[in-house]
């Protein structure tokens, strides 16, 4: 079975002479919950977006299930929730629009959704537990509630791989835990591959398999009981 | 008023310009790309401009140019070409003083060019309409068509683009819909004022609606009912269709912040 990401070797930088990554290796297997952590800056966001093929590294290799990440002909099964801020979280959509959205890469751009997609939709809404809203305009929702819906429309891709950026940003306490529970259900009912980027290991640290903190390289790569006491919080890893 | 036929073809033209133009701007709204009718609007100008200064019929110049002009803004802002608004006032200018340095070297300058800045509810004929009325009519199509693609990409482009959903070509064919929603309705609003018309009746309905397929719904029927008012009152005011059409779509906005306020009262 060919892993769900590869990188070797890779690096990139947005200017000449400044690399974001340097000769950066990793691999994840398929079906892994992994953490990928680090300080704003630090270059999590650009592995994970070469390791996609949203971004061609200046050197090095990156493999999706097995083929270049830049060309990869099975992009609608990557269920991916952006980052907050590109969301249009404010369009006045109700959360079963949103969720539908997530059936396009693999239902056609033409016309409405079949009765299979449709189900489809309902089962992600319900896998989240957001039935008894799913009519509701989105920005009528708290963020955590809003967050989920996301998630179902990443969910509604019938992913193999889940890639969340920061999905606790401007959630609360509460709600971030609420999430880290629900991924971990997610991960054991779906044993999808999660990816989990975030400035910060929250409430998932105790649930994922395996951390892997970004700063310029990779500076730690395992589980998350061996990860040094200082580097619980990656905001403030200094090397 | 319906005893005159331009007034017949007025309205008939308008009603056609009324659903189009919010159903397009609402794509742009939602992106957060208020504006970008604006721009086109400048650029359709030097299209008029070069119609006159050719002989050619301004329409098929100014379709030519707002199509152009809307492809070219879409692509310096997917590429990064030029950073946050610098894109639009590139555009906006460069469309503005091309259509007056063209103007002024056709002679033109006391043509009837207050009809296309502003709207006229005297100029519309009955080539006009039909090519206004097919323009929309296929618009309207291609939308419902890709509604639910065009959707998707306003909730998560980003999400999309990941996807592999071909985001660019669907960004692309927005901004060639925009610029054939402005040339189509220079006739009616004027092009300083066609972008109001997609945006104003797009954020009036957002303020009232409980989904996506509401707003937009919502905002075609502000649209017409803009366009059908304004010109009522253009005719017997003896005023200038577009800003009267503008100033009611204005309207719809306080009207519908007031249903909004009442709600969560």
């Amino acid at each position: 079975m060919p892993l769900a990401v590869e990188l070797r070797g890779v690096t990139f930088g947005y200017r000449r002479g400044q690399p974001v990554l340097e000769q950066v290796d990793l691999a994840i297997e398929q079906g892994q919950f992994v953490a990928i952590a680090g300080p704003n800056g630090g270059g999590k966001t650009t592995l994970v977006r070469i390791a996609l093929g949203l971004l061609e590294p200046a050197d090095g290799t990156a493999l999706l299930f097995g083929e270049p990440a830049l060309g990869f002909s099975r992009r609608a099964t990557i269920g991916y929730l952006a980052q907050r801020s590109q969301l249009g979280v404010e369009a006045p959509a109700t959360v079963r629009e949103v969720v539908s959205a997530g059936r396009l890469a693999t239902s056609g751009l033409i016309g409405p959704l079949r009765r299979r997609d449709r189900a489809i939709v309902g089962e992600s809404i319900a896998r989240v537990g957001l039935e008894a809203l799913a009519e509701r305009p989105l920005r009528t929702l708290s963020g955590g509630q809003q967050q989920r819906a996301f998630i179902a429309k990443a969910l509604a891709a019938e992913p193999s791989l889940l890639v969340l950026d920061e999905p606790t940003a401007g959630v609360d306490v509460g709600a971030q835990e609420t999430l880290a529970v629900l991924l971990d259900r997610l991960h054991r009912d779906l044993r999808v591959t999660i990816l989990y980027i975030s400035h910060e290991f929250g409430a998932v640290e105790r649930f994922v398999e395996r951390l892997v903190l970004v700063r310029g390289g990779i500076l730690f790569d395992g589980s998350p009981h061996d990860l040094p006491g200082a580097w619980h919080d990656p905001s403030h890893v200094h090397v | 008023m319906f005893e005159s036929e331009f007034m017949r073809l007025a309205f008939a033209a308008g009603c056609a310009v009324g659903l189009l133009a919010p159903a397009v701007g609402f794509f742009l709204v939602q992106r957060r790309m208020s504006l970008v009718g604006d721009g086109i609007g400048h650029i359709t100008f030097a299209g008029v401009a070069a119609g006159l200064l050719l002989g050619v019929a301004p329409l098929a110049t100014a379709l030519g140019a707002a199509v152009a002009g809307a492809v070219a803004l879409e692509w310096l802002r997917s590429k990064r070409q030029a950073v946050g608004d610098q894109a639009l006032a590139l555009v906006f200018y460069t469309g503005i003083a091309a259509g007056v340095v063209i103007v002024s070297a056709a002679g033109a300058l006391n043509v009837d060019l207050f009809a296309f800045l502003f709207g006229s509810i005297l100029t519309v004929t009955w080539t006009d309409l039909w090519v206004v009325v097919g323009l929309a009519a296929g618009g309207l199509t291609v939308l419902a068509l890709l509604y639910r693609a065009l959707s998707g990409v306003v909730l998560d482009e980003e999400g999309a683009r990941v996807a592999g959903v071909p985001v660019g070509m669907l960004n692309v064919t927005v901004a060639a819909l925009a610029g054939v929603t402005i040339a189509v309705s220079m006739r009616i609003v004027g092009v300083l004022m066609i972008a109001a018309l997609m945006a104003l009746p797009v954020i009036a309905a957002s303020r009232i609606a409980w989904s996506l397929r509401s707003t937009i719904l919502l905002a075609m029927a502000i649209g017409v009912g803009s366009v059908l008012v304004g010109l009522t009152v253009a005719y017997y005011g003896d005023l200038a269709p577009g800003g009267a059409i503008v100033l009611v779509a204005a309207g719809a906005f306080v009207a519908a912040s007031g249903v909004r306020s009442l709600r969560h009262a």
